[in-house]
């Protein structure tokens, strides 16, 4: 396969050189961070460190992580580093969890994120004879928005589908020739299904490639889409924190995904003491922007569990691979695409009167996440009829869809009935088999 | 005037209602009628039982959810129509029921009928207007 890339002075740059472009743009990343943005300036004076220590990325180390409670605490504009007139766009999370995260771009952020797609999109095959379908969600969520870009920046005829409407977006790739397919690898798998119900076989659909990605996919999954849509699959990462979709990318290896360390600096660390791993160890991905302007986050402890390597790759890229995430350092969990915390189900509980003995049974049938809930009762909240205790198992579902934007099923069940175990209870059992 | 039901929550799991039986029997509580709601995740088990207190402190101690619930008990004679007739007047009197069940007497030739409903002083007074015999926790362990 002939080697392609978007930026091939960047991608294939030696690795003594990126360190040393990594070195000069974090010393001046710090110098600008810790000008313009007294919530971490604080951070650091609390850890002795001024910009004058960091002399390259051998000092990074001495810097403060920032962690999803920070972006808490500085929401909306703490950790903002730009005037908001030099601002042009606001990308957020899901936001109905209550931590939602608001990220700031300017044009320069823009830029950079979209090229960083637009490099995901030529290691997939992309050309601007390609026809790109988008179908990520367009809006807050950065997916759509992120791979229009780099669509766009790649010369593709982009088709700016968004989510949903599947049948429409059936007709839409065979009768348009779509040949490159972005979205989220369970929605791909649902497009398979409904095109082979639709009565087409996959040499009828015109794809040759597809970019999946911002949720936990197999690599049972990946063949299963990639038999289904008769295409290569590819996986791409990213969040919202670090500007979306794109932060690193698979290439025709499929081993593991380039970060785009241009702009991204990797660590891995121990996730319970925060000291820096050597590579090739398995621990908490952190991630430093490196020439992000407005919301340039330095030390983002991102709670993704992977692993680093750096090898020569046959596509001829220079840059770090990620493993694909393994796992999350907190109990947070993705289900149908909406991170779900224990705590919040905990919350609901304590709200409606119950107290918080629960267990959550996540599971995955075909494709589709099944999300249970098990509830501990209090001898005053049975009901001696079936319709009674129905109606509570509705109600406090229908309260845990009001904050988690899922519908869960609750079932309520007898006291001390749920498994512990020493005394501790059993608070999540993930069976769906994301990691190989 | 009222009937004391035992209503105990049971897991839908293998042996779970022969364990409840069990504590009942070792305690020497006889059980004059029972019924089982059960949906495929739980068992709502009714009883009728010969010492309710007996019942509800060792079931409640083994760890069971357990409540005490008012219930109507009817004397109704054993014969066909005489159901139909006390449903009749629950009905006239615009008296929701949520469930009912049965059982027979050892000693006369008599069936009651243990009902569930939304107001239970009105079922009360309505059948006995009508002429029905209600019966009681006294009565339960002459029968």
């Amino acid at each position: 396969m002939e080697k392609r890339y978007y930026q091939p002075e960047i991608e294939t740059m030696p690795v003594e050189e990126i360190k040393k472009l990594q070195s000069e743009k974090l010393v001046k990343q710090v110098r600008h961070v810790y000008d313009n943005v007294p919530y971490y300036r604080n951070l650091m004076e609390e850890k002795g460190v001024t910009p004058d220590d960091i002399h390259g990325i051998e000092d990074l180390h001495k810097l403060p992580f920032l962690t999803k409670a920070d972006l808490r605490d500085a929401y909306p504009y703490g950790l903002l580093a730009k005037p908001l007139k030099d601002c042009v766009r606001i990308q957020s999370t899901s936001g109905t969890t209550g931590r939602r995260v608001v990220a700031f771009y300017t044009q320069h952020d823009i830029d950079l994120w979209e090229d960083c797609c637009a490099r995901a999109i030529v290691a997939a095959g992309g050309t601007e004879e390609d026809v790109c379908q988008v179908a990520y969600g367009y809006g807050l969520f950065t997916g759509g928005p992120g791979l229009n870009g780099g669509s766009h920046k790649v010369g593709c005829l982009t088709l700016p589908m968004s989510s949903g409407f599947t049948e429409r977006q059936i007709q839409f790739m065979t009768d348009l020739n779509a040949t490159i397919l972005c979205c989220t690898p369970s929605y791909a798998a649902y497009i398979g299904e409904t095109a082979k119900e639709m009565g087409l076989t996959p040499d009828q659909i015109p794809l040759k490639a597809g970019i999946f990605g911002a949720e936990p996919w197999t690599e049972e999954m990946r063949r299963g889409i990639e038999a289904a849509l008769g295409i290569k699959a590819y996986d791409i990462y990213g969040l919202t924190e670090t500007s979306g979709p794109g932060v690193s990318f698979e290439c025709s290896e499929q081993t593991g995904m380039h970060i785009n360390e241009d702009h991204f600096l990797a660590e891995i660390i121990d996730p319970d003491t925060g000291e820096v791993l050597p590579e090739g160890s398995k621990g908490e991905l952190v991630f430093t922007a490196l020439d992000k302007e407005a919301f340039p986050l330095l030390r983002y402890r991102t709670r993704d569990i992977c692993v680093l390597t750096r090898k020569p790759c046959s596509c001829g890229r220079t840059h770090i691979k990620m493993s694909k995430p393994m796992g999350r350092s907190d109990d947070m969990m993705i289900i149908r695409g909406v991170n779900v915390f224990p705590s919040q189900i905990e919350t609901v509980l304590l709200q409606e009167g119950y107290q918080p003995n629960y267990q959550i049974v996540v599971d995955r049938v075909g494709n589709n996440d099944t999300f249970e809930v098990n509830v501990e009762m209090n001898p005053d909240q049975f009901e001696d009829t079936v319709g009674g205790i129905t109606a509570r198992e509705k109600a406090l579902a229908d309260a845990m869809k009001a904050i988690l934007g899922i519908n869960p099923k609750v079932h309520l069940v007898a006291p001390k009935s749920i498994t512990r175990s020493e005394g501790k209870a059993v608070r999540v059992i993930d069976k769906r088999k994301l990691h190989d | 005037m009222s009937l004391k039901q035992l209503t105990v929550f049971v897991e839908n799991k293998p042996g779970a209602l022969v364990a409840i039986t069990d504590t009942l029997a070792e305690h020497k509580v006889n059980i004059r009628a029972l019924s089982i709601a059960d949906t495929q995740e739980f068992g709502i088990l009714r009883l009728i039982v010969s010492d309710n207190d007996t019942a509800l402190v060792t079931l409640t101690r083994e760890g069971y959810l357990i409540k005490t619930t008012d219930v109507v008990g009817v004397k109704i004679g054993d014969q066909p129509g005489k159901l139909s007739k006390a449903l009749a007047v629950l009905d006239e009197a615009g008296i929701n029921m949520e469930y009912l069940y049965a059982f027979m007497s050892r000693t006369e030739k008599h069936a009651y009928v243990v009902l569930r409903v939304a107001d239970n002083a009105a079922a009360e007074t309505a059948l006995e207007a009508a002429g029905f015999h209600l019966i009681t926790d006294v009565d339960i362990n002459k029968l």
